[in-house]
């Protein structure tokens, strides 16, 4: 058995918080190739090749890799498929753009967002926004899947896997990238920061919504929201934690101003402490919160912004 | 130009899952079923792209039970043309693999030469997230996933995609797949005499069987469970009580 592990690499830099966590994820399934597909990439495939249990590193360097668009890389990694008995991707918005392509092209059903490696055929994952977990044996010789990191430890950088340059595919021209839209943040990254403050509807606006971000600040964590909050405009699309943002399970979690809608609880409920902000002493959140408080947020956040 | 709009019957976003006590998956009895609301916001998009003269034609499908004659009849009613049920399934639990629901989307493509799939970029209930990628896969096609905004130019669509780090925009030649998300647009409800005028609008029934293709699982259940259940915790009357408890109780900060 063998592990081909697309990395996650973002405008050339290897995210080595995912790619580490999936290391773990998949490290029972045998010897782990780990490709690096990007732009100017070779720092990333450097990092990459430090993670313990790690046996080589495969560096796709080149122009037509840099912005993750779906038909190069899936073109890619289906080439080097062959080998490998499983392909693996730490859940990111970009390896779920790109793994099912990849495993249609191989004939395979995708495994999304495994939670939990049972055996090199079984796997976990969770349904209906986190409110089952299903079990499943895939019966595909192949198998392809994404893996959640949040509920794995990051690999250690202890090792030194040696590098091999590949060859560029030939350009499928299907697609063209225009522009990215990112915000550059000192903040820590939300899927793996060991703090994040969020906040919901009842923040009430853009501006009001920096009372959130001094908490996030004083406790040097990352900034979340409920989808309520990115569509009314208060915050950006990338700070959506549940069902269909992202998930994250860090130490303390801290909603302000969130109901707890189920499809909210499915990013966070995995977070070790919860605490509820809500004027509503009736809200769900309470019901999975670990310390609660009935209070209007724009008294006590801002208090404790200043007594932390 | 024609698009394409698969559009699936999943359990209600607000109703409370159960799972059942044999673990062999969650209880869809008499509970409330709807389209996945990912699917309306690509119906609603053709819907608008239509209305802007973009569109000539809106043929929605779906894939399961024959109940989803429901689901096309309400995409029918928001403003879709025509509509194909594939019958692939009798039992309401069966969940028809994202494979194999490409491989019969796969083709619906060829049957009805769509310029543009619109789908929605996850069910509810299975939250795989791949029917589009896969279907844009086995046809060759482009594919611009999790879409937030949606522009039609000559022979190409113009995209915003909703990514990790923000926004990313990429053109894709057509024919393409795109996958819709939340923040695409609000989609509309289908008024009384709209629901009345869907009901004479054209609904045909075609078979796995009848369009060759082999839908047998790949994932074999083993089990479904519960998810390790929280409880509540207390309710601390301020600030300060807070802050203690986060220092001394839990020891996070
Ligand atoms: C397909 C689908 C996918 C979805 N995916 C997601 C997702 O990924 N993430 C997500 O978050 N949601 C998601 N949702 C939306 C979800 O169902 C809820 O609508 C959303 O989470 C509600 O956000 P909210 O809690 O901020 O807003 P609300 O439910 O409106 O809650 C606002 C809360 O703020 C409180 N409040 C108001 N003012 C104050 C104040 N001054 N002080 C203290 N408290 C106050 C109120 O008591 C209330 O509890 C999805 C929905 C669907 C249908």
């Amino acid at each position: 058995m063998s592990v081909l592990l697309l990395a996650e690499i973002t405008n050339g830099a290897l995210s080595l918080d995912q790619t580490a966590k999936a290391v773990t994820a998949v490290q029972a399934l045998g010897d782990i190739t780990i490709l690096c597909a990007g732009n100017a990439c070779s720092d990333a495939a450097a990092m990459a090749a430090t993670l313990a249990g790690v046996s080589k590193v495969l560096c796709a360097d080149d122009i037509l890799y840099g912005n993750d668009l779906a038909e190069p890389v899936a073109a890619l990694v289906v080439a080097l498929a062959d080998s490998f008995s499983h392909i693996v991707a730490p859940a990111t918005a970009s390896a779920k753009n790109i793994l099912p392509r990849v495993s249609a092209l191989l004939d395979v059903m995708v495994i999304s967002d495994v939670t939990e490696v049972v055996d090199p055929e079984t796997f976990d994952r969770p349904i209906y926004a986190g409110n089952a977990i299903q079990r499943i044996k895939s019966l595909d010789t192949q198998k392809v899947l994404t893996v959640r990191t949040a509920g794995f430890s990051a690999a250690a950088q202890t090792s030194s896997a040696p590098i091999e340059n590949l060859a560029v595919a030939q350009d499928p021209g299907l697609s063209t990238w225009i522009e990215d839209k990112v915000q550059q943040s000192d903040r820590p990254e939300l899927t793996s920061a060991k703090i994040v403050v969020s906040g919901g509807r009842g923040v009430g606006s853009l501006e009001h919504f920096k009372i959130i971000e001094a908490l996030a600040d004083k406790l040097d964590a990352a900034v979340g929201a409920s989808r309520a909050a990115v569509d009314s405009g208060y915050a950006p699309n990338d700070w959506q934690v549940g069902q269909t943002g992202k998930v994250v399970a860090p130490e303390l979690y801290i909603a302000a101003g969130i109901s707890g809608a189920i499809q909210h609880l499915a990013g966070m409920k995995d977070s070790k402490i919860i605490v509820a902000i809500n004027k509503d002493e009736d809200a769900p959140i309470f019901q999975v919160a670990d310390y609660g408080l009935v209070a209007d947020l724009f008294d006590v956040v801002p208090a404790l912004t200043e007594a932390v | 130009m024609r698009v394409l709009v698969p559009v699936k019957r999943v359990i209600d976003y607000n109703v409370k899952v159960r799972v059942k006590s044999d673990g062999s998956g969650v209880d869809l009895s008499n509970v409330k079923m709807s389209m996945n609301p990912f699917d309306e916001i690509a119906v609603e998009e053709a819907i608008r792209l239509k209305e802007a003269g973009k569109v000539t034609e809106i043929v929605v499908v779906s894939i399961g039970v024959k109940q989803a004659q429901e689901t096309l009849r309400t995409a029918l009613a928001m403003g879709a043309d025509r509509a194909i049920l594939i019958e692939a399934s009798a039992d309401v639990h069966n969940d028809i693999e994202p494979l194999s629901v490409a491989k019969l989307l796969a083709k619906i493509v060829a049957q009805e030469n769509p310029d543009l799939v619109l789908c929605g970029k996850q069910a509810i209930d299975n939250d795989m997230n791949a029917t589009g990628q896969m279907l844009s896969a086995l046809l060759g096609w482009s594919q611009a996933t999790f879409a937030s905004e949606v522009a039609l130019e000559d022979g190409a669509a113009v995209v915003t995609r909703e990514v990790d780090g923000g926004l990313q925009k990429i053109k894709v030649k057509l024919p393409a797949i795109v996958s819709v998300d939340l923040r695409l647009n609000e989609p509309r409800y289908a008024t009384l005499p709209s629901i009345m005028k869907a009901k004479k609008k054209p609904l045909t029934i075609q078979t796995p069987e009848e369009l060759g293709v082999e839908i047998t699982p790949r994932h074999e259940l083993i089990s479904t469970s519960e998810p390790p259940q929280r409880s509540a915790g207390v309710i601390v009357k301020d600030v300060n009580e807070l802050i203690a408890k986060l220092k001394d109780e839990a020891g996070v900060i």
